[in-house]
């Protein structure tokens, strides 16, 4: 779904470019330059756009449009909408990103408005943790488990319709040398 | 056609399971005119239900019951194995290699191993050459009976190129229980990949869509599927009268048995006749020896994916496309006893690979991040992968026990898998590793990942045959030592697990199973 009327603001944070704007009690996420738009209903823009731009950190492909990250984070919203525990643990685990620990003093910048440099050294902060790995593991299965994403990467998805790879380059390995030594 | 058998017909053969093991066993006996009822705890899909996705049908087939792992296995899921008509046969890769001579009689050929419980077995390769030749005509198997091996996809010429370079001799594409030709009614193979998530199109063997239509054709044989096994009922002789088992819709009922044969798989198997404890049988049926549930091995395993110079596909094609038999041979100045195999393997999408990479090998950079996603996420194209499966020493600490108070939706203990790698295991897999990594080096990779061992496929020995009742569960024609009409049908029966994938044994086995099965039962002797 195309919403025409979403911000044209752009966020440039990370290497994410989408933008977000609230809509009731959740959020639009955009891309105008890729012409698509999501929609959150639980997560609040803030946290979608953060969760969006820590997917882009932790599984980054420059040739992937923000929308399949953007998915990533929608589905994480469906997740959340009937599950009141996985959405308080988004909210908090982005609260926290936005903490900055130094070594005399720690403040507090919200995880979208912070360098890439400084988004990186607070995941790595966070890594392992229950939060983190609930976001980790929904970017690999949103993303990698994604047939039009795998695509990218040289995955040929389901081959039986196409009659296997019998006539489609099962043994086509051309750089090979033939025969061993 | 197919028979329909009164519960209280107490003249049948009960076999629990429907695969490799209990799946041919009924087929076997059928057609020898012997009546067969079949409880199989899974549903029952057909070709139509087999997709090319392997998440769709991992969810599909997979055994996800609560099973809790210990030791070296992966927690939460320590067996990959399947809960569906026609067991883990439908899931199966196709590898249908023969034990050597030696892998009979390892007590013999390797002598005392600390920590391990060795036993020989009580048949031996002359005597199971017979059945071994009846399986790979019933299978199929390329290589055998003038079936021509199947051709090789990308990623085998690239293990078959390294592995000749470093100067192996015997690497071929195996011999696979997939049809490299029209045969049995079946097709040849299209060379699909997805193997181990059902063969589409029925060229891969599977007792799914062979053994049991043929089972039913003959009239005298029922399967009941998603009828789960509670427990085994015995009379004061001590002999098994019947089985207790739960329908789809949680309806508990008797089947009445002269036989019952179990074919579980190598934990509900053993976990049913410790579920099966009575006042007469405290410690479980068929359990005085003390070794129902031990000994349980899972074989050396482990993976190599090798990032090569230019694009494999490694899914296009037959999953296991090609083998390397060098480094099969029982050599201990390697460092270890017994052996191990090669055998390609690709990564199961990139949804699975991506996630496993980081998650089971050391060698990857972390887990997520910038070097992630270049080195291992983006090389998918140019991947080559192989696995490594090894014989494994049997351990009575390796095994399976109930849990003391969690319970199953059957209201049954859930069972503990404990697997611990024996030292012999950690030296054959270190050996494994670096032959498999330079196979891929040799063919011009820089960059190799050794993965650990994945849910454990090839299950055995925990209701293991024995000549002598104090060392095991059953003789040597499988009928448990203690209750002489309860039969082990299934890789729990093996006393030890060589190092080649286990189906082909299994199925030799109920074939010979099925030939004194149905011998005894006409002289009347069970």
């Amino acid at each position: 779904m195309i919403n025409t009327k979403v911000s044209r603001r752009t966020f440039i944070q990370g290497s994410a470019t989408a933008g977000v704007v609230a809509s009731g009690g959740g959020a639009i996420l955009a891309n105008t330059e890729e012409a698509w738009a999501l929609t959150t209903e639980v997560l609040s823009g803030d946290t979608a756009l953060s969760l969006l731009i820590m997917a882009r950190h932790l599984y980054p492909h420059d040739f992937l449009g923000d929308q399949y990250y953007a998915e990533v984070v929608v589905n994480l919203d469906e997740q959340a909408k009937s599950d009141s525990s996985l959405a308080e643990k988004l909210e908090n685990g982005v609260k926290d990103l936005g903490q900055i620990i130094e070594a005399d003093r720690t403040y507090n910048v919200a995880f979208k408005d912070q360098s890439s440099g400084l988004q990186l050294q607070n995941l790595k902060r966070i890594d392992g943790s229950d939060f983190f790995e609930t976001v980790r593991g929904a970017t690999m299965g949103g993303l990698y488990g994604n047939p039009r994403v795998a695509a990218f990467f040289g995955w040929e998805g389901s081959s039986v319709e196409h009659g296997g790879y019998i006539n489609r380059g099962f043994d086509d390995i051309g750089w090979l040398p033939k025969g061993g030594r | 056609m197919a028979k329909t058998f009164d519960k209280n017909d107490d003249s049948v053969v009960v076999i629990i399971g429907s695969g490799a093991g209990g799946g041919v066993l009924g087929n076997e006996l059928a057609q020898k005119g012997v009546n067969v009822v079949c409880l199989e705890a899974g549903p029952r899909f057909t070709l139509d239900d087999i997709e090319n996705d392997w998440n769709t049908m991992f969810g599909r087939l997979s055994w996800l019951d609560p099973r809790k792992g210990t030791g070296d296995l992966v927690a939460g899921l320590p067996l990959w194995v399947c809960k569906t008509v026609g067991g883990t046969t439908v899931h199966w890769a196709g590898a249908s290699l023969r034990f050597m001579e030696h892998e009979f009689k390892i007590k013999s050929a390797y002598g005392n191993i600390e920590g391990a419980n060795l036993l020989d077995w009580p048949l031996d390769l002359n005597e199971m050459e017979r059945f071994y030749s009846m399986a790979e005509d019933k299978m199929g198997t390329t290589g055998t009976h003038g079936i021509p091996r199947l051709p090789g996809n990308n990623n085998f010429q690239v293990m078959e190129y390294g592995a000749k370079a470093l100067g192996y001799q015997d690497v071929h594409t195996g011999n696979m229980s997939i049809n490299s030709q029209p045969r049995d009614g079946r097709p040849g193979c299209h060379q699909i990949g997805f193997c181990m998530a059902g063969c589409a199109i029925g060229a891969k063997w599977s007792v799914l869509y062979t053994e049991i239509p043929k089972a039913e054709a003959t009239g005298r044989y029922e399967i009941r599927p998603e009828s789960m096994v509670l427990k085994i009922n015995h009379n004061k002789e001590g002999k098994a009268t019947g089985v207790v088992y739960v329908d789809k819709d949680g309806n508990t009922h008797e089947q009445k048995a002269r036989v019952v044969a179990i074919a579980g798989n190598a934990v509900e198997t053993p976990r049913l006749l410790l579920n099966s404890e009575s006042s007469m049988f405290s410690d479980g049926m068929a359990n005085s020896s003390g070794q129902v549930g031990q000994n349980f091995m899972r074989h050396m395993t482990g993976t190599v994916y090798g990032t090569m110079p230019g694009a494999v596909h490694w899914d296009r094609g037959t999953q296991m496309a090609g083998i390397v038999m060098d480094e099969v041979k029982n050599d201990p100045n390697r460092g270890f006893v017994g052996g191990y195999y090669m055998q390609t393997l690709p990564g199961f999408g990139l949804g699975w690979y991506a996630g496993n990479v980081g998650g089971m090998s050391a060698d990857a950079p972390g887990k997520w991040g910038r070097n992630y996603t270049r080195d291992v996420v983006e090389n998918y194209k140019n991947m080559a992968g192989m696995w490594l499966v090894g014989e494994d020493m049997p351990q009575e600490k390796n095994g399976v026990t109930l849990h003391g108070s969690e319970k199953d939706s059957y209201g049954l203990p859930v069972p503990v898998v404990n697997f611990e790698d024996h030292a012999n295991d950690v030296a054959m897999r270190n050996h494994a590793y670096k032959a498999g990594s330079a196979v891929y080096a040799a063919g011009g990779s820089k960059k190799q990942y050794q993965l650990s061992p994945f849910p454990s496929t090839h299950n055995m020995g925990t209701c293991r045959m024995s000549e002598k009742p104090r060392d095991g569960v059953c003789n040597s024609t499988g009928a448990t030592h203690d209750v002489p009409n309860v039969f082990i049908s299934d890789g729990s029966q093996f006393t030890t697990g060589a190092a080649c994938n286990p189906t082909l044994t299994i199925v030799s086995l109920a074939i010979r199973q099925a030939e004194n099965m149905a011998k005894m039962l006409s002289q009347n002797t069970i």
